[in-house]
């Protein structure tokens, strides 16, 4: 959980101005919004702020939130209620790629402290923290349902299993060379190693 | 070689594009349901069935649809439980990846039975990639015309969209996943009113997992009579089981309810025992929320009969000496693992994932989680343990939805048959993770 207060720090009506979808997400948007009857727009509330995050570098600033909540018609408390209790969504600014190491049981069976500990090592970083050039934040997440394929991890839409120290090497280095924003949201979910 | 009925045609290759599993014979229960039957006749096939929620609690299918409020001009929704966050269970996932058209003809076939206009598949967020992968499908359902209006000019029309949440084990209980669908945190409502009355935005609603509705195309086309045929008594029709953990085969398989759990543990069809030679030590057979059991307690009854893997047969003996079958999460430990540890792994879970609104499920899932994180660094007394168990059983029961006893159950099982190991750490004022070093031999091969 985030421990930004909405409203209290950060906050500036400039940068609000700044912030405006893309057409195409405005697109996605408006389509998202259509699945629901009419006067029930909340309801697309959680996959426009996937959107909005992937849109918008990663994370969900108070502007954005106050954004999304313009385009939705609602208040801007009913966003960050909803923001602050998924794990998701970020709400302080993170690296290009999230890595987020499954722990839970059949994880841990196989291995997940090791990975964690290893990539800890590699990237000079702990739990929680971004590396110094911006590139990858460390997560440890509960149950991501890769248990059989167990340990794992996500980054972005993609889900990376049977990991073992060379993988995580190869998987990092892949991530590195593209340099990109990954979000839930990418399409290129197949590049799993 | 058991009888499969849901994922019999994974491994074609591209059965997850329309044409193909059309060719498999794919919406046959939708052809059969809108030409054939009436929506009731559906729901009497599911009743006869004896079919029951796949996503842990068991309830008997058929009889939550007839509970579904029928009032003149409200909408009726079915909702699609996807949101698969048990640990230790991954079925869902693997048959949406593998075959998305089988749960959309299932929604088809079973909103054609509840009247539902509209329906929703709330997924995970995390599993992002899936829901692009169902919504490609539901885009060729349209463009065939499975989905839209007037299907097989049969004069019922249909809309099914996919919704993903943001990460919330919580969205799995049904009326904090209608909250969620609704765009709001995922808190549970108090019950009643149960959603087939006030569901999604206060309309009558069904909520159904990914397998169960899975499975009504299978009830539908072979019948609700041939159906309970398979499986024995109240446990009828097959069961995705995930696997995972130390054994030779982990992955998701389908099982006639009904073999037993040495059959399902050491068969090559299935797990294919334990890896690197290593003996049982102790199985948690539903889902992180089940009690865990020790080996001779999972393979044989207290009463020395085999135990099976249906409802009755897991269950028998109750908490003192059974289990449930739950989510199928099966979750097998060798004789190297450290029950404590992987009690810790679950608390911490629940401890994360409580939503906060009951006092005895937010602070004691924290309270848990600190005690047993002083058995892993070595500062625990032998007193801890009767602390835990006191605060286990102030939780059971104690709260709005079962999140609390789902927190409480495996607290209480590790306990009741692994006392020996928390006595052992705090007499020793060290905790030591003999698992350790074959897990390292893996990750570096």
């Amino acid at each position: 959980m985030g421990s930004q207060i909405h409203g209290t720090q950060d906050f500036d009506k400039t940068k609000r101005a700044e912030i405006k979808f893309s057409d195409e997400a405005i697109q996605i948007v408006q389509k998202i919004i259509s699945r629901y009857p009419e006067g029930k727009q909340k309801s697309a509330l959680l996959p426009v702020l996937h959107v909005a995050q992937a849109e918008f570098g990663g994370w969900l600033s108070p502007e954005t939130m106050d954004y999304v909540a313009s385009v939705l018609k609602i208040k801007p408390i009913e966003v960050f209620e909803v923001a602050s209790f998924y794990t998701m969504f970020n709400l302080k600014p993170v690296g290009k790629c999230v890595l987020e190491v499954c722990q839970t049981s059949s994880c841990w069976l196989n291995g997940a402290e090791d990975i964690v500990n290893y990539i800890e090592k590699k990237l000079d970083i702990r739990v929680g923290e971004t590396s110094k050039d911006g590139m990858f934040t460390l997560k440890v997440a509960e149950c991501l349902g890769s248990c059989g394929s167990a340990p794992m991890l996500q980054c972005g839409a993609s889900y990376h299993e049977n990991l073992t120290y060379e993988k995580v090497d190869a998987i990092l280095e892949n991530y590195k060379t593209e340099g990109k924003l990954r979000s839930y949201t990418d399409l290129d979910y197949k590049n799993t190693l | 070689m058991g009888r499969k009925l849901l994922i019999h045609n994974d491994k074609v290759p591209n059965i997850h594009t329309l044409d193909v599993y059309r060719a498999h014979g794919g919406y046959a229960s939708v052809e059969k349901a809108l030409k054939t039957m009436t929506p009731d006749q559906v729901t009497d096939e599911v009743k006869k069935s004896g079919l029951r929620g796949r996503g842990g609690a068991g309830f008997p299918t058929g009889m939550k649809w007839s509970f579904l409020a029928k009032p003149e001009g409200v909408p009726r929704y079915l909702v699609c439980n996807a949101d698969e966050s048990e640990p230790g269970t991954f079925k869902d996932r693997y048959l949406m990846e593998k075959i998305p058209h089988a749960l959309i003809e299932g929604m088809i076939t079973s909103s054609y039975a509840l009247g539902a206009k509209t329906s929703y598949i709330y997924i995970r967020g995390e599993y992002f990639y899936v829901a692009r992968i169902l919504e490609a499908a539901i885009a060729e359902a349209y463009a065939a015309g499975w989905l839209g209006q007037n299907i097989l000019g049969a004069g019922f029309s249909h809309d099914c969209y996919v919704q993903v949440g943001g990460g919330a084990y919580i969205c799995g209980e049904e009326t904090a996943l209608l909250e969620s669908l609704e765009g709001k945190r995922g808190n549970p409502r108090i019950k009643p009113p149960f959603p087939a009355v006030a569901g999604l935005w206060g309309c009558p609603t069904v909520v159904n997992n990914v397998e169960t509705i899975a499975a009504v195309c299978p009830i539908v086309n072979m019948g609700g009579e041939e159906y309970a045929k398979i499986g024995v008594g109240k446990s009828t029709g097959t069961k995705l089981i995930s696997a995972s953990g130390h054994i030779n085969k982990p992955g998701v398989y389908e099982i006639e309810l009904g073999i037993t759990v040495e059959d399902f543990i050491y068969n090559d069809e299935y797990c294919g025992g334990i890896r690197n030679g290593k003996k049982l030590k102790a199985v948690v057979a539903g889902g992180s929320s089940v009690p865990i059991l020790p080996t001779d307690l999972i393979l044989k009854t207290a009463k020395g009969e085999p135990r099976l893997m249906t409802y009755e047969s897991l269950s028998d003996g109750g908490f003192q000496t059974g289990t449930m079958l739950g989510s199928g999460g099966f979750i097998v430990m060798d004789e190297d693992t450290s029950i404590v540890k992987n009690l810790f792994t679950f608390s911490r879970f629940y401890h994360h994932e409580s939503c906060g609104q009951c006092s005895p499920c937010r602070e004691g899932t924290g309270w848990i989680e600190k005690i047993l994180k002083k058995f892993l660094n070595g500062t625990a007394n032998e007193s801890d343990v009767d602390l835990l168990w006191d605060i286990q059983s102030k939780i059971e029961g104690k709260t709005i939805c079962p999140l609390g006893e789902a927190a409480a159950w495996p607290v209480a099982a590790a306990i009741r048959h692994f006392k020996d190991e928390f006595i052992e750490i705090a007499r020793k004022k060290k905790f030591v993770d003999i698992s350790h070093y074959n897990r390292l031999n893996k990750l570096v091969s």
